[in-house]
């Protein structure tokens, strides 16, 4: 495998806390790495410097083995779709909704429908494209935002909690739609979490995050057979238990 | 009936000229103060939001003192004249629009525009966009804007000075005919006044609600 982003000795830090401190991280092509750890580990944080929304104070990404900063924002983030904690979604019908990024792309609007169409299939809302994203639920509304990101075929997806904040059988359900499709379209993808359970099975390789680093990287099994320290240690035992 | 006629084309002329340059200035303006980080962000909000409640008068003054023969900016000539009233109506409407303007910006999630620039949004088109969001509050700011000089009367009786056919506005037309006893005239004034204003609020009332719908 070939590496797609990497990151080099990256700092975050904010009112002279740090807040983020990886020495080497780096994600291949075709993988899902689900990164998990507890709240305020720095998962969030990772997520917005990989698509280049927050700038650390020292450390490189290099995407494609090119330094991300001699690219313009705008044409890097294009080549990654980023979906947020949150839908966000704007007060308009879902498909136009999930159109936007085509739109940002200048993909002509003979074509946008056919993409739109598709994605909206795949994820099982075709039934709501002309409903205004207001008037629909929690979960329809994460697909929805799942779609919008989906359809732009990105290089590198990046998904933060794509599940957060879903009762137990819509979760389950829209994982494992999402798992298949990953699956399918082999999109590389970094993918957070909280949920270890979550992350043991849809990922291809774990990252656990304690206190702004990355402890320990490698495949699940592995992780969860071998913590790396007591910390981690402490951290899967206490996930285990409470799944 | 033609003075009449006249004197409601200018008052609108001036009117939407000030609101259209008003918009011009203060939407960027509005939305660097609700996106931008910058030192003095919170003061120049403050500033901005005081300026909000501006009095006329006050406005018309200061104009008067820049446009005056021998002041700063007298070699211009414009002293008693439309663009006058226009400059003393930017100056009302300005803080109005840039104001409202970062009010609705920052009624929308703060994190939209990452979600926006994750998508692979342009700054412009992350920009555009929270206008659209943001278009109703943004309407009214419109409304608002052109509500406040429309009807305001100190500004431009100071700074164009009433001149008829020149300066002459419905307000200050109306603060004429009262002074002179004419209360038909001045009331009748006062219902165009109305009317226009009602009209245009209207209309984009409309547009706006037709925004809302869905």
């Amino acid at each position: 495998m070939s590496s797609l982003l990497k990151l080099d000795g990256i700092l975050v830090q904010r009112d002279r806390r740090t807040v983020l401190e990886v020495e080497s991280l780096s994600i291949e092509r075709g993988e899902t790495l689900a990164i998990v750890g507890p709240n305020g580990a720095g998962k969030s944080t990772l997520l917005l410097v990989m698509a280049r929304l927050l700038k650390p104070e020292r450390g490189q990404l290099l995407f494609d083995h090119l330094p991300v900063d001699e690219l313009r924002a705008k044409d890097y983030r294009r080549r990654l779709a980023l979906v947020m904690q949150e839908p966000l979604l704007l007060n308009r019908s879902v498909s136009e909704n999930v159109a936007l990024g085509l739109r940002y792309r200048g993909i002509s609007a003979a074509e946008r429908p056919r993409r739109v169409d598709q994605w909206l299939e795949r994820l099982g809302i075709s039934h709501l494209a002309v409903r205004r994203a207001g008037h629909i639920s929690g979960g329809e509304a994460r697909r929805a935002s799942l779609a919008r990101a989906l359809v732009l075929e990105p290089e590198l997806l990046l998904l933060d909690e794509p599940f957060g904040g879903l009762d137990a059988p819509t979760r389950r359900q829209l994982f494992s739609d999402l798992r298949l499709i990953l699956s399918e379209t082999q999109t590389t993808t970094v993918f957070i979490t909280h949920q270890l359970g979550e992350a043991l099975e849809l990922s291809t390789r774990l990252a656990v995050m304690l206190g702004g680093r990355i402890q320990q990287t490698g495949a699940p099994r592995d992780v969860l057979a071998r913590p790396a320290n007591a910390e981690v240690g402490e951290f899967l035992g206490a996930q285990a238990a409470s799944n | 009936m033609h003075e009449i006629l006249q004197i409601t084309l200018l008052s609108l002329k001036i009117s939407i000229t000030a609101t259209v340059l008003s918009l011009l200035i203060g939407l960027p303006l509005g939305t660097l103060l609700a996106l931008g980080r910058f030192p003095g962000r919170s003061l120049s909000l403050s500033v901005v939001n005081t300026g909000m409640g501006l009095p006329p008068v006050v406005v018309g003054l200061f104009v008067a003192i820049m446009l005056w023969r021998s002041g700063p900016l007298g070699s211009f000539d414009l002293i008693y004249t439309p663009a006058a009233i226009v400059i003393a109506q930017l100056i009302i409407a300005l803080p109005i629009v840039a104001g409202l303007t970062a009010a609705a910006l920052q009624q929308l999630d703060p994190d939209l525009h990452l979600q926006l620039y994750g998508l692979g949004a342009s700054r412009t088109q992350m920009i555009l966009t929270l206008w659209q969001e943001a278009r109703l509050p943004l309407l009214a700011a419109l409304m608002a804007a052109f509500g406040s000089v429309i009807s305001e009367v100190g500004a431009s009786m100071m700074v164009g000075g009433n001149i008829r056919f020149q300066t002459r506005v419905l307000t200050t037309a109306i603060v004429l005919e009262t002074s002179k006893g004419a209360f038909d005239t001045a009331i009748a004034l006062s219902a165009l006044l109305l009317t226009i204003t009602f009209l245009v609020s209207w209309a984009l009332t409309s547009i706006q609600q037709r925004g809302a719908k869905g």
